[in-house]
Protein backbone atom coordinates (compact mmCIF):
# COMPACT_ATOMS: atom_id res chain seq x y z
CA UNK A 1 0.00 0.00 0.00
CA UNK A 2 1.60 3.44 -0.92
CA UNK A 3 2.06 5.82 1.88
CA UNK A 4 -0.55 7.95 0.27
CA UNK A 5 -3.20 5.94 0.30
CA UNK A 6 -2.36 4.85 4.37
CA UNK A 7 -3.55 8.58 4.85
CA UNK A 8 -6.64 8.91 2.42
CA UNK A 9 -8.11 5.36 3.56
CA UNK A 10 -8.53 6.46 7.06
CA UNK A 11 -10.50 9.71 5.68
CA UNK A 12 -12.83 8.00 2.87
CA UNK A 13 -12.53 3.99 2.71
CA UNK A 14 -12.18 3.31 6.77
CA UNK A 15 -13.87 6.84 7.63
CA UNK A 16 -13.83 6.02 11.35
CA UNK A 17 -16.96 7.51 12.13
CA UNK A 18 -18.84 7.02 8.53
CA UNK A 19 -17.64 3.79 8.00
CA UNK A 20 -16.01 2.09 10.71
CA UNK A 21 -18.67 3.51 13.24
CA UNK A 22 -16.33 3.65 15.84
CA UNK A 23 -15.84 6.43 18.71
CA UNK A 24 -19.68 7.28 18.65
CA UNK A 25 -19.76 8.78 22.32
CA UNK A 26 -17.38 11.55 21.56
CA UNK A 27 -18.91 11.94 17.95
CA UNK A 28 -22.56 12.46 19.50
CA UNK A 29 -21.04 14.34 22.79
CA UNK A 30 -19.00 16.84 21.34
CA UNK A 31 -20.26 17.96 18.46
CA UNK A 32 -22.81 20.99 19.50
CA UNK A 33 -20.64 23.04 17.63
CA UNK A 34 -18.42 23.65 14.43
CA UNK A 35 -15.19 24.86 17.03
CA UNK A 36 -16.29 21.85 19.61
CA UNK A 37 -16.38 18.76 16.90
CA UNK A 38 -12.70 20.44 15.46
CA UNK A 39 -11.06 20.53 18.96
CA UNK A 40 -11.97 17.17 19.55
CA UNK A 41 -11.02 15.60 16.46
CA UNK A 42 -7.59 17.74 16.50
CA UNK A 43 -7.41 15.85 20.26
CA UNK A 44 -7.85 12.47 19.51
CA UNK A 45 -5.45 13.15 16.23
CA UNK A 46 -2.63 13.89 18.68
CA UNK A 47 -3.45 10.96 20.76
CA UNK A 48 -4.11 8.63 17.71
CA UNK A 49 -0.57 9.14 15.84
CA UNK A 50 1.50 9.42 19.13
CA UNK A 51 0.25 6.09 20.24
CA UNK A 52 0.35 4.22 17.12
CA UNK A 53 4.10 5.53 17.10
CA UNK A 54 5.21 4.31 20.20
CA UNK A 55 2.47 0.69 20.70
CA UNK A 56 4.23 0.26 17.42
CA UNK A 57 7.91 0.73 18.05
CA UNK A 58 7.23 -1.54 21.24
CA UNK A 59 4.55 -3.98 19.62
CA UNK A 60 7.00 -6.40 19.51
CA UNK A 61 8.71 -6.77 23.06
CA UNK A 62 5.49 -7.14 24.16
CA UNK A 63 4.09 -10.30 25.32
CA UNK A 64 0.76 -11.28 24.06
CA UNK A 65 -1.06 -11.72 27.30
CA UNK A 66 -0.65 -8.28 28.44
CA UNK A 67 -0.75 -6.43 25.22
CA UNK A 68 -4.34 -4.73 26.03
CA UNK A 69 -3.37 -3.58 28.91
CA UNK A 70 0.38 -2.22 27.62
CA UNK A 71 -1.95 0.01 24.92
CA UNK A 72 -4.08 1.24 27.69
CA UNK A 73 -1.36 2.27 29.77
CA UNK A 74 0.69 3.91 27.18
CA UNK A 75 -2.61 5.56 25.67
CA UNK A 76 -3.44 6.45 28.83
CA UNK A 77 -0.73 8.26 29.22
CA UNK A 78 -1.00 10.25 26.12
CA UNK A 79 -4.15 11.57 27.28
CA UNK A 80 -2.82 13.02 30.43
CA UNK A 81 -0.35 14.91 28.69
CA UNK A 82 -3.04 16.08 26.14
CA UNK A 83 -5.04 16.81 29.06
CA UNK A 84 -2.77 19.17 31.11
CA UNK A 85 -1.26 20.49 28.13
CA UNK A 86 -5.08 21.63 27.25
CA UNK A 87 -6.18 22.79 30.49
CA UNK A 88 -2.35 25.34 30.61
CA UNK A 89 -2.82 26.58 27.33
CA UNK A 90 -6.50 25.89 25.78
CA UNK A 91 -8.70 26.55 28.79
CA UNK A 92 -11.29 27.46 27.19
CA UNK A 93 -11.61 24.70 24.55
CA UNK A 94 -10.79 22.52 27.63
CA UNK A 95 -13.74 23.89 29.90
CA UNK A 96 -15.92 23.20 26.80
CA UNK A 97 -14.98 19.59 25.54
CA UNK A 98 -15.00 18.91 29.72
CA UNK A 99 -14.97 14.72 30.40
CA UNK A 100 -14.91 14.41 26.62
CA UNK A 101 -11.02 14.66 26.92
CA UNK A 102 -10.11 12.20 29.65
CA UNK A 103 -12.23 9.78 27.56
CA UNK A 104 -10.28 9.93 24.67
CA UNK A 105 -8.37 6.73 26.40
CA UNK A 106 -11.53 4.36 26.32
CA UNK A 107 -11.81 5.46 22.21
CA UNK A 108 -12.32 2.54 20.50
CA UNK A 109 -10.87 4.30 17.63
CA UNK A 110 -7.36 4.58 19.48
CA UNK A 111 -7.18 1.11 20.67
CA UNK A 112 -8.50 -0.39 17.76
CA UNK A 113 -5.70 1.48 15.41
CA UNK A 114 -3.67 0.20 18.16
CA UNK A 115 -4.28 -3.32 18.23
CA UNK A 116 -5.41 -4.03 14.37
CA UNK A 117 -2.47 -1.62 12.49
CA UNK A 118 -0.30 -0.10 14.93
CA UNK A 119 0.84 -3.82 16.44
CA UNK A 120 1.36 -4.85 12.86
CA UNK A 121 3.25 -2.39 11.46
CA UNK A 122 6.21 0.03 10.75
CA UNK A 123 6.40 2.70 13.04
CA UNK A 124 6.27 5.20 9.78
CA UNK A 125 3.37 3.56 8.53
CA UNK A 126 1.37 3.57 11.87
CA UNK A 127 2.37 7.08 12.14
CA UNK A 128 0.07 7.54 8.51
CA UNK A 129 -2.40 5.38 9.87
CA UNK A 130 -2.63 7.45 12.50
CA UNK A 131 -2.90 10.62 10.72
CA UNK A 132 -5.51 9.39 8.00
CA UNK A 133 -7.91 8.09 10.49
CA UNK A 134 -7.36 11.06 12.93
CA UNK A 135 -8.75 13.56 9.73
CA UNK A 136 -11.01 11.41 9.35
CA UNK A 137 -12.79 11.54 12.28
CA UNK A 138 -11.72 15.37 12.50
CA UNK A 139 -13.32 16.00 9.16
CA UNK A 140 -16.27 14.01 10.70
CA UNK A 141 -16.64 15.47 13.45
CA UNK A 142 -16.49 19.01 12.12
CA UNK A 143 -19.17 18.70 9.32
CA UNK A 144 -21.65 17.34 11.90
CA UNK A 145 -20.85 19.58 14.41
CA UNK A 146 -20.83 22.61 11.59
CA UNK A 147 -24.46 21.24 10.53
CA UNK A 148 -25.52 21.05 14.03
CA UNK A 149 -24.90 24.83 14.91
CA UNK A 150 -26.26 25.64 11.77
CA UNK A 151 -29.74 24.33 12.27
CA UNK A 152 -29.83 24.48 16.16
CA UNK A 153 -28.04 28.24 16.75
CA UNK A 154 -27.89 29.69 13.38
CA UNK A 155 -24.33 30.15 12.94
CA UNK A 156 -21.27 28.83 11.60
CA UNK A 157 -18.14 28.52 13.30
CA UNK A 158 -19.54 30.93 16.50
CA UNK A 159 -20.56 33.67 13.97
CA UNK A 160 -23.79 34.41 14.02
CA UNK A 161 -25.39 34.40 10.46
CA UNK A 162 -29.22 34.66 11.44
CA UNK A 163 -30.80 36.83 14.95
CA UNK A 164 -32.16 33.89 16.52
CA UNK A 165 -32.37 30.67 17.90
CA UNK A 166 -32.26 28.37 15.66
CA UNK A 167 -34.40 24.66 15.89
CA UNK A 168 -33.17 23.50 19.39
CA UNK A 169 -33.39 20.10 18.88
CA UNK A 170 -29.85 19.82 17.12
CA UNK A 171 -28.07 21.47 19.83
CA UNK A 172 -29.28 18.89 22.63
CA UNK A 173 -29.03 14.52 22.07
CA UNK A 174 -31.71 13.98 19.31
CA UNK A 175 -30.58 16.18 16.80
CA UNK A 176 -26.98 14.37 17.03
CA UNK A 177 -28.33 11.28 16.13
CA UNK A 178 -30.62 12.67 13.47
CA UNK A 179 -28.02 14.55 11.94
CA UNK A 180 -25.61 11.83 12.24
CA UNK A 181 -28.09 9.12 10.30
CA UNK A 182 -28.25 11.57 7.48
CA UNK A 183 -25.02 12.17 7.17
CA UNK A 184 -23.85 8.28 7.07
CA UNK A 185 -26.67 8.31 4.43
CA UNK A 186 -24.75 10.56 2.05
CA UNK A 187 -21.38 9.66 2.71
CA UNK A 188 -22.22 6.40 2.17
CA UNK A 189 -24.01 7.08 -0.98
CA UNK A 190 -21.13 9.10 -2.58
CA UNK A 191 -18.30 6.47 -1.43
CA UNK A 192 -20.29 3.81 -3.45
CA UNK B 1 7.64 -11.20 17.52
CA UNK B 2 6.04 -11.41 20.41
CA UNK B 3 7.27 -12.19 23.43
CA UNK B 4 6.48 -15.70 25.46
CA UNK B 5 3.92 -14.98 28.00
CA UNK B 6 5.70 -16.12 31.13
CA UNK B 7 5.24 -14.64 34.42
CA UNK B 8 8.72 -13.12 34.25
CA UNK B 9 8.00 -11.34 31.10
CA UNK B 10 4.59 -10.05 31.77
CA UNK B 11 5.49 -8.68 34.83
CA UNK B 12 8.76 -7.05 33.55
CA UNK B 13 7.01 -5.44 30.45
CA UNK B 14 4.14 -3.92 32.50
CA UNK B 15 6.38 -3.13 35.01
CA UNK B 16 8.54 -0.76 32.20
CA UNK B 17 5.99 0.01 30.35
CA UNK B 18 4.17 1.90 33.27
CA UNK B 19 7.54 3.61 34.60
CA UNK B 20 8.03 5.08 31.38
CA UNK B 21 4.63 6.32 31.13
CA UNK B 22 4.49 7.80 34.86
CA UNK B 23 7.71 8.99 34.16
CA UNK B 24 5.90 10.96 30.82
CA UNK B 25 2.73 12.23 33.48
CA UNK B 26 5.33 13.49 36.06
CA UNK B 27 7.26 15.48 33.39
CA UNK B 28 4.00 16.91 31.68
CA UNK B 29 2.85 17.76 35.37
CA UNK B 30 5.58 19.58 36.06
CA UNK B 31 5.62 21.77 32.85
CA UNK B 32 2.27 22.43 32.92
CA UNK B 33 1.60 23.25 36.56
CA UNK B 34 2.61 26.97 36.18
CA UNK B 35 0.28 27.78 33.15
CA UNK B 36 -2.39 25.48 34.48
CA UNK B 37 -2.76 27.81 37.78
CA UNK B 38 -1.86 31.42 35.67
CA UNK B 39 -4.84 30.18 33.65
CA UNK B 40 -7.19 29.35 36.45
CA UNK B 41 -5.96 32.70 38.74
CA UNK B 42 -6.72 34.84 35.33
CA UNK B 43 -10.58 33.41 34.88
CA UNK B 44 -10.92 33.92 38.66
CA UNK B 45 -9.50 37.71 38.66
CA UNK B 46 -11.32 38.74 35.48
CA UNK B 47 -14.62 37.21 36.92
CA UNK B 48 -14.02 39.37 40.10
CA UNK B 49 -13.62 42.66 37.86
CA UNK B 50 -16.38 42.21 35.93
CA UNK B 51 -18.71 41.94 38.86
CA UNK B 52 -16.89 44.11 41.83
CA UNK B 53 -16.68 47.47 41.73
CA UNK B 54 -13.71 49.18 40.99
CA UNK B 55 -10.57 48.25 42.95
CA UNK B 56 -7.35 48.47 43.02
CA UNK B 57 -5.84 45.66 45.08
CA UNK B 58 -5.16 42.10 44.39
CA UNK B 59 -8.62 40.15 45.41
CA UNK B 60 -7.54 36.97 45.36
CA UNK B 61 -4.59 37.29 47.78
CA UNK B 62 -7.18 38.42 50.20
CA UNK B 63 -9.61 35.89 49.98
CA UNK B 64 -11.09 34.14 52.40
CA UNK B 65 -13.78 31.55 53.32
CA UNK B 66 -16.66 31.97 54.74
CA UNK B 67 -19.73 29.24 56.45
CA UNK B 68 -22.90 29.29 55.92
CA UNK B 69 -25.13 25.79 57.10
CA UNK B 70 -22.17 23.86 56.91
CA UNK B 71 -20.39 25.24 52.96
CA UNK B 72 -17.63 27.34 52.77
CA UNK B 73 -17.53 30.03 50.28
CA UNK B 74 -14.92 32.05 48.80
CA UNK B 75 -15.42 35.88 49.28
CA UNK B 76 -12.68 38.09 47.83
CA UNK B 77 -12.87 41.60 48.90
CA UNK B 78 -12.25 44.80 46.50
CA UNK B 79 -10.45 47.66 48.03
CA UNK B 80 -9.43 50.89 46.75
CA UNK B 81 -6.93 52.84 48.01
CA UNK B 82 -7.01 50.38 51.46
CA UNK B 83 -11.20 51.56 51.55
CA UNK B 84 -13.21 48.21 51.36
CA UNK B 85 -15.30 49.36 48.50
CA UNK B 86 -17.46 45.97 47.86
CA UNK B 87 -16.90 41.89 48.08
CA UNK B 88 -17.05 39.53 45.26
CA UNK B 89 -18.52 36.51 46.27
CA UNK B 90 -18.41 32.72 44.60
CA UNK B 91 -21.81 31.47 45.20
CA UNK B 92 -23.58 27.95 44.20
CA UNK B 93 -26.47 25.94 44.11
CA UNK B 94 -28.00 22.97 42.31
CA UNK B 95 -29.71 23.77 39.18
CA UNK B 96 -31.68 22.20 36.75
CA UNK B 97 -28.06 20.15 34.76
CA UNK B 98 -25.73 19.57 38.11
CA UNK B 99 -23.95 22.43 40.07
CA UNK B 100 -24.40 26.16 39.06
CA UNK B 101 -22.02 28.70 40.14
CA UNK B 102 -21.68 32.13 40.21
CA UNK B 103 -19.75 35.26 41.24
CA UNK B 104 -21.94 37.98 43.10
CA UNK B 105 -20.16 41.28 42.91
CA UNK B 106 -22.08 43.40 45.90
CA UNK B 107 -21.14 47.26 46.57
CA UNK B 108 -20.36 48.17 50.12
CA UNK B 109 -24.08 49.99 50.80
CA UNK B 110 -25.02 46.03 49.86
CA UNK B 111 -26.57 46.81 46.61
CA UNK B 112 -25.29 44.00 43.86
CA UNK B 113 -23.18 45.76 41.01
CA UNK B 114 -22.97 42.90 38.94
CA UNK B 115 -23.23 38.83 38.45
CA UNK B 116 -21.38 36.51 36.52
CA UNK B 117 -21.91 32.84 35.68
CA UNK B 118 -18.44 30.74 36.48
CA UNK B 119 -20.06 27.30 35.70
CA UNK B 120 -23.89 25.96 35.07
CA UNK B 121 -24.58 22.22 33.30
CA UNK B 122 -27.84 23.94 31.97
CA UNK B 123 -29.58 22.70 28.66
CA UNK B 124 -28.27 24.61 26.09
CA UNK B 125 -30.78 27.05 24.74
CA UNK B 126 -33.09 27.44 27.76
CA UNK B 127 -31.12 27.47 30.84
CA UNK B 128 -28.20 28.61 29.50
CA UNK B 129 -29.83 32.23 29.19
CA UNK B 130 -28.25 32.75 32.39
CA UNK B 131 -25.16 33.13 30.88
CA UNK B 132 -24.78 37.54 30.51
CA UNK B 133 -24.79 38.31 26.79
CA UNK B 134 -27.13 35.24 26.10
CA UNK B 135 -30.11 37.27 27.79
CA UNK B 136 -31.20 40.00 29.83
CA UNK B 137 -31.78 37.68 32.89
CA UNK B 138 -28.58 38.67 34.63
CA UNK B 139 -28.85 42.28 33.89
CA UNK B 140 -32.35 42.79 36.57
CA UNK B 141 -30.28 42.15 39.48
CA UNK B 142 -27.90 45.12 38.90
CA UNK B 143 -28.07 47.82 40.87
CA UNK B 144 -30.66 46.31 43.16
CA UNK B 145 -30.38 46.12 46.96
CA UNK B 146 -31.77 42.38 47.98
CA UNK B 147 -33.37 44.76 50.92
CA UNK B 148 -36.31 46.06 48.92
CA UNK B 149 -35.46 43.48 45.71
CA UNK B 150 -37.20 39.98 46.81
CA UNK B 151 -35.07 37.83 44.56
CA UNK B 152 -37.66 35.06 44.13
CA UNK B 153 -38.97 34.28 40.74
CA UNK B 154 -42.56 36.04 40.49
CA UNK B 155 -44.67 32.91 39.98
CA UNK B 156 -42.96 32.48 43.48
CA UNK B 157 -44.06 36.11 44.46
CA UNK B 158 -41.22 37.58 44.40
CA UNK B 159 -39.43 40.32 42.37
CA UNK B 160 -37.68 38.13 39.66
CA UNK B 161 -38.67 37.82 36.11
CA UNK B 162 -37.51 34.03 35.45
CA UNK B 163 -36.50 32.83 31.89
CA UNK B 164 -39.38 31.19 30.10
CA UNK B 165 -39.16 27.43 29.97
CA UNK B 166 -36.47 27.72 32.56
CA UNK B 167 -38.07 27.66 36.06
CA UNK B 168 -35.67 25.97 37.63
CA UNK B 169 -32.67 27.32 36.61
CA UNK B 170 -34.47 31.02 37.56
CA UNK B 171 -35.43 29.55 40.88
CA UNK B 172 -31.72 28.76 41.51
CA UNK B 173 -29.58 31.63 39.88
CA UNK B 174 -32.09 32.89 42.65
CA UNK B 175 -30.68 30.70 45.73
CA UNK B 176 -27.46 31.31 44.30
CA UNK B 177 -27.97 35.28 44.45
CA UNK B 178 -29.50 34.62 48.02
CA UNK B 179 -26.62 32.36 49.65
CA UNK B 180 -24.61 35.69 48.24
CA UNK B 181 -26.46 37.70 50.29
CA UNK B 182 -26.56 36.02 53.21
CA UNK B 183 -22.72 35.93 53.05
CA UNK B 184 -22.36 39.09 52.53
CA UNK B 185 -24.38 40.04 55.02
CA UNK B 186 -22.18 37.89 57.44
CA UNK B 187 -18.82 39.67 56.35
CA UNK B 188 -20.37 43.51 57.07
CA UNK B 189 -21.47 42.07 60.59
CA UNK B 190 -18.40 40.85 61.38
CA UNK B 191 -16.31 44.01 59.56
CA UNK B 192 -14.17 41.61 57.95
CA UNK B 193 -11.78 43.08 55.49
CA UNK B 194 -9.89 39.85 54.88
CA UNK B 195 -5.84 39.44 55.16
CA UNK B 196 -4.29 42.74 55.44
CA UNK B 197 -1.31 43.21 53.31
Amino acid sequence: MSKLKLITKGIIKENPTFVLMLGMCPTLGTTSSAINGLGMGLATTFVLILSNMAISSIAGSIPNKVRIPSYIVVIAAFVTVLQLMMQAYTPELYETLGLFIPLIVVNCIVLGRAEAFASKNSVVDSALDGIGIGLGFTLALTVLGAIRELLGSASFFGIKLIAGDGILVFILAPGAFIALGYLMVIFNKLRS
Amino acid sequence: MAKESTLKNMVTTLSVITLISSALMGGAYVLTKEPIDNAFAQKTNSAISAVAPKFDNDPSSEAFTMELSGKGYKVYPAKMGGELVGYAIESFSSGFGGRLSLMVGFNIDGSINSISVLGHSETPGLGDKIEPGKSGFGVQFQGKNPQDFKMVVKKDGGDVDAITASTITSRAYCDAVNTAWEIFKLCIENQTQGGAQ
